[in-house]
């Protein structure tokens, strides 16, 4: 019998603390699975964030940073300049890239850092309890936005692949969804391209994912990657924004 | 004929592998639980499985690897 | 070495290129400017790397990747940068990083002012950051000193992988004196081995998996953390102190003061010695480690009877200089809040009054 499906050396054998469901599972081993199919486990340096995924570097099988909430980009800076040989990647979330790290992740793309960031969005602070995050959607009810987020005292929810599109440093920047087969095997060929563009050292690249939170939405994973599919996807609309 | 293995004891019951399959053979097993007390994915129709790896590219934990 | 005269920020910055350091991640503020500039021309000479960061913030963030990269990496900012950066300090000393830091102090709280002060004693002594930390901290007098400190500060940073900080103000970072620079350490002397450090992995490598980390989620794990830090710090304790004793035998009055404000104290003193009154001087070169027993010693002599400290703050030194004296003697402050700077005569009239009083 042949193998069709394993799991990834680019893993280490652990379970995962994240609660049923979440998808923070399948974007961690679809990069580890990158790093692994192209070689670069051994040059690659990981920077985990604050929030959920701040224990990814008991998960990702190479050297990794624990970097403050929303700095991932400038600890990920200070690495690749010392070692700019080796593939340096941030895996953050929507309140640390969106919210606390705003300045972190314009300047990373702004300076060209050939970096490449893996950004979680899934509308909500998870690891705090369900607070909302600039990401949530109009109405979305937080522990934070009990009655909704409310667009005249919030704002509306911000599109940062968009916003980094714009700028010059970018060279790639794609926004997918883990919701079902086809977006997960695109999500893995755009986190492919985001390595092979800073192996190619064209500059920042950033993946956006669509992602779930169950356990703070109130959902059931099934459900919640069907409120997923019929609530982000439309207002975040998926495809490459920037490709140098 | 291909043979799904699921680490049961990995498992956490979130049934998104259930969603996945396109052949409908996988269940969250009504009798079985792990240690932590999920209800753990199994398969119901070996027989029907064509290997897609449907199933083991959503599944958040990892659990699941395909031989064919 | 030829003697020459130089800027105070731009001696501290060639004296830590010489010293190893080949990272530098700056963001502008006065008065400390003249360092990111200089090393903006300089590290690119050395094969360095000079990065200008979108904020203190960043900047220091970015000392912590480039510090738990293996690098000998530093930063310098001025009292509102460096409250910025506190977040990455306290991060660093969790992650047992070595760094530099120099803190250039100007009046504050807030934007203060930009003159010379020493009210961010407390903020570099006592943690700054968050979490039961502390840096090694050097408070030099003269532009020489501060280039001396600078050209070791990276050795005694890899030594106990701790932040190491060069406190000063506004006029050691601006006034030129002549200075000899030391030769460029070698490679051989700068490159540390730092087998903890994220350089990429394989099995087989010859040293664990790097995790370069502040999260310690178990109390048991925390609390193994700060039995390390505790330990380095009873070394540093034993290792690192300096202070230098001016006129303290058989002086009646002590004076305690560091950086710019004992050279005026100094002279305030060779004053005093004029109109036949004995005045020491304790000038603490490390804040922390705090020349504690020195100070206790001193107070122990027979013919000291008091103790001033003097300093370009509200008073905040004066705390250690009563706990090393702890009782047995009065303890005097004179200074001003703000930049502020106590002359020659105002210090000569007030050791005169407490001499009286």
């Amino acid at each position: 019998m042949t193998q069709v499906f394993a799991r990834t050396k680019g893993l280490l054998d652990v379970d995962f603390h994240y609660c049923p469901g979440c998808t923070h599972g399948i974007v961690h081993r679809l990069v580890a699975e990158v790093l692994e199919e192209m070689g670069l486990l051994d040059k690659a340096i990981g920077v985990a964030p604050v929030g959920c995924a701040v224990f990814a570097y008991n998960y990702f099988n190479c050297d990794m940073y624990e970097a403050a909430h929303g700095r991932a980009p400038a600890v990920a800076t200070g690495c690749k300049r010392v070692h700019p040989q080796n593939i340096v990647f941030t895996y953050q979330g929507d309140g640390d890239l969106a919210s606390i790290g705003t300045a972190e992740i314009v300047h990373a793309a702004h300076r060209g850092e050939k970096i490449t960031a893996i950004f979680i969005n899934n509308a909500i602070y998870g690891m705090t309890g369900g607070q909302m995050a600039p990401t949530t959607l109009v109405g979305q009810k937080t522990t934070t936005s009990p009655y909704g987020r409310d667009k005249e005292l919030c704002g509306s929810p911000i599109r940062i692949a968009e916003m980094l599109a714009t700028i010059e440093g970018s060279a790639y920047i794609e926004r997918v969804a883990c919701n079902n087969n086809a977006n997960i095997i695109r999500t893995k060929k755009a986190i492919q391209k985001a390595f092979q563009a800073q192996i190619d050292r064209k500059g920042f690249s950033m993946v956006e994912v669509l992602a779930t939170c169950p356990t703070n939405w109130g959902k059931s994973p099934v459900e919640a990657m069907k409120w997923l599919e019929e609530n982000m996807i439309p207002y975040y609309p998926l495809g490459v924004y920037k490709e140098v | 004929m291909a043979l799904v293995t699921i680490n049961g004891e990995r498992c956490k019951g979130c049934g998104l592998c259930v969603r996945a399959c396109p052949k409908n053979i996988i269940a969250l097993s009504k009798t079985k639980l792990n240690s932590k007390g999920y209800q753990i994915a199994e398969i119901l129709d070996m027989a029907a499985c064509i290997a897609c790896a449907s199933c083991a590219r959503t599944c958040p934990d990892v659990v699941i690897e395909i031989e064919k | 070495m030829a003697r020459q005269l130089l800027k105070g920020c731009e001696a501290i910055a060639e004296a830590a290129i010489r010293g190893g350091c080949r990272y530098f991640f700056g963001y502008p503020i006065t008065p400390q400017n003249d360092i990111p500039e200089y090393m903006s021309a300089r590290l690119p000479q050395v094969g360095g790397v000079f990065l200008q960061a979108e904020s203190e913030v960043a900047a220091s963030n970015m000392v912590y990747g480039a510090a738990g990269a293996g690098a000998r990496a530093m930063t310098s900012s001025s009292s509102p940068g460096i409250s910025l950066k506190q977040e990455a300090l306290s991060y660093i000393a969790g992650a047992e990083l070595p760094c530099v830091v120099v803190n250039m102090m100007r009046g504050g709280p807030g934007l203060g002012g930009i003159q010379a002060s020493q009210g961010d004693y407390f903020q570099s002594t006592k943690g700054g950051g968050h979490g039961d930390y502390h840096m090694i901290v050097f408070a030099p007098d003269t532009v020489q000193e501060s280039v001396d400190i600078m050209y070791d500060a990276f050795d005694i940073a890899d030594k106990y992988r701790n932040t190491v900080m060069l406190l000063a103000d506004g006029l050691i970072g601006q006034m030129m004196e002549p200075v000899t620079l030391p030769e460029f350490k070698s490679d051989a002397q700068i490159q540390t081995a730092k087998p903890w450090a994220a350089t990429g992995w394989h099995e087989g490598c010859g040293r664990p998996r790097a995790i370069v980390n502040s999260l310690h989620i178990t109390d048991e794990d925390l609390e193994a953390l700060h039995e390390r830090l505790q330990a380095t710090y009873r070394q540093i304790e034993a290792n690192e102190v300096r202070v230098e004793l001016f006129n303290t035998e058989n002086a009646e009055i002590v004076i305690a003061a560091y950086g710019t404000i004992s050279r005026v104290c100094r002279s305030a003193i060779n004053e005093l010695a004029k109109q036949g009154v004995k005045v020491g001087l304790i000038r603490p070169i490390t804040l922390w480690p705090f020349p504690s027993q020195a100070i206790a010693q001193v107070a122990a002599e027979q013919s000291v009877k008091k103790f001033l400290t003097v300093e370009i703050s509200a008073g905040q030194m004066v705390e250690d200089v009563r706990l090393a004296v702890n009782g047995k003697k009065p303890v005097e402050f004179f200074g001003y809040p703000g930049s502020r700077i106590a002359t020659v005569d105002e210090i000569v009239a007030k050791v005169l009054e407490m001499k009286e009083g």
